[in-house]
């Protein structure tokens, strides 16, 4: 039992150094690409090619002060940002971010934990983190914060269904809740039969839309739409409070690019697994780097939805779709077998 | 471990549970729920029913009292003297109520008899997984699924004319 209990403390330690240095860099990885694509330099001054920048802003945003507002409902406006993050660095104990490895003469699973129910934990935790979002909004007192958090609660409520329906086309065809064992199913063809691939393409389109909107990516990004909202729900943040809706934001979207790798593109699988375990880790890193790269992409790309397009597009075309999609797999695999 | 970890949850969920009740801001008191509901999952996972305790988080804290908190929002709900305050009289029919209340709870837990716990198991097959809980719904309880699940599109139905009439 200790021995279990210390080996689950220093993933967590790992996980959680690694994810916090990967969000930070995932600022600069933004910011960077953006200045790219709007051809300008962006942040190149501090360390080589801006590679301390991320040091240096969280420096200035410490020393920043930090404001409650007067009429603010002061309990929750403390505890909000903490809403947001707690779910969203909840979700990486599920992750299996490789097979196992032999360190110290003892085999390692590459993942914290994994259990039965797993993809119903990772979406269990992406549909309580909308009451960071909503109570930031409401307990600022500020009209667009308001405005911002009801904007959040409706889109993240609507986009779950669709998220939710989309990964059970990948059920049917593994069999399992549990993200290691849907993993291990997508092993076959030397690595690369992925869901994306075998019976997926639709699901993953369904899923990769309704992950952007659940973490309030653009062209979804209404919830601190900059042109109408100021900045939103977290108008009022300042210091460290702001920084915490920032890194949660960052989380959810590395967490969406994870998701999304375990489910739809094989997760850590690829060709040479078998025989060297740890080129596992490198697949899995590189494609969720990949991923991270075209949400950012997508954001300097695409302009943002009007609010009832968005509501629309949400119930009218990718719910119907997420069902079309059951239907399609389950018959399909009814004839199959 | 287990009853440390136990102790903890059921204190915070009955400390949440009262908060429901002893705040004025009807959004605290929704709050309060969500913890509650949050708690009692945590007490399902280690009764080992990992999927009910699942589903209770999507289900209630990440839906239905996410509706509840949108409304609350979106209403702003005034400050004003509870109904309660208005109707003097209510208070000392509380008083009886709450007697019959407590009565009940107590011959409730006199009639629950201690039950077993399903050994610690791995497998999938185990008490409380995906697996089990799946295989005694569409076999065993088959028909009162679907006829549950009748009952909620009824309601659906119902709903949906209700909030329709006042737009032609």
């Amino acid at each position: 039992m200790t021995d279990l209990l210390l080996e689950w403390t220093i993933k967590i330690a790992v996980i959680l150094g690694a994810l916090l240095t990967a969000v930070a860099y995932a600022v600069l990885l933004e910011r960077r690409i953006m200045a790219f694509i709007q051809l300008r330099r962006g942040p190149n001054r501090v360390g080589p090619f801006g590679l301390l920048q991320p040091a240096a802003d969280g420096l200035k945003l410490i020393f920043k002060e930090d404001i409650i507002p007067s009429q603010a409902s002061k309990l929750l406006y403390v505890i909000a940002p903490t809403f947001l993050l707690i779910p969203s660095l909840m979700i990486f104990i599920v992750i299996p971010f490789g097979s196992e490895i032999v360190l110290f003469g003892r085999k390692i699973a590459l993942q914290v934990t994994h259990f039965d129910v797993g993809l119903l934990y990772v979406l269990a935790l992406g549909s309580v983190s909308v009451y960071g979002i909503a109570l930031a909004g409401w307990s600022s007192n500020n009209k667009y914060s308001l405005m911002g958090g009801l904007r959040a609660s409706a889109q993240m409520i609507s986009y779950e269904l669709a998220l939710g329906l989309s990964v059970i086309g990948i059920l049917i065809q593994s069999g399992s809740l549990d993200l290691v064992e849907i993993v291990r199913s997508q092993g076959g063809w030397n690595g690369l039969q992925w869901n994306v691939f075998v019976s997926q393409p639709l699901g993953f389109l369904i899923f990769f839309i309704a992950a952007l909107a659940e973490a309030n990516r653009t062209p979804f990004d209404l919830p601190e739409a900059d042109s109408e909202l100021v900045a939103g729900y977290h108008t009022e943040y300042s210091s460290m409070k702001f920084v915490m809706f920032q890194m949660g934001e960052y989380c959810n979207l590395i967490a969406a690019a994870a998701i999304s790798t375990t489910l739809f593109w094989g997760g850590w699988m690829g060709p040479g697994v078998e025989a060297y375990p740890a080129l596992s880790l490198v697949y899995f890193t590189a494609k969720v780097f990949v991923f991270v790269f075209v949400f950012i992409w997508i954001r300097f790309t695409l302009p943002r939805f009007r609010y009832d397009q968005l509501m629309r597009f949400g119930w009218r075309v990718l719910l119907p779709l997420a069902i079309l999609n059951i239907i399609i797999t389950a018959t399909v695999k009814l004839l199959v077998s | 471990m287990e009853k440390t970890l136990f102790i903890i949850f059921a204190v915070v969920s009955v400390a949440a549970a009262l908060n429901i009740l002893l705040q004025r801001n009807p959004l605290h008191s929704a709050l309060s729920l969500v913890g509650t509901l949050i708690t009692l999952s945590a007490l399902y996972v280690m009764l080992r029913a990992q999927f009910i305790a699942a589903i209770q988080i999507i289900v209630y804290a990440g839906a239905i009292m996410v509706l509840f908190v949108f409304v609350i929002m979106l209403l702003n709900a005034p400050k004003e003297a509870s109904y309660i305050e208005k109707h003097k009289a209510l208070r000392f029919l509380a008083i009886p109520l709450a007697g019959l209340l407590i009565a009940e709870a107590f011959y409730v837990i006199r009639l629950v008899k201690p039950i077993e716990m399903p050994a610690a198991d791995d497998s999938a097959q185990a008490v409380g997984t995906t697996f089990s809980v799946g295989t005694k719904l569409f076999t065993d309880y088959l028909l009162p699924f679907e006829v549950t699940s009748v009952l909620i599109l009824m309601a659906i139905v119902g709903a949906m004319v209700l909030a329709r009439r006042g737009e032609d």
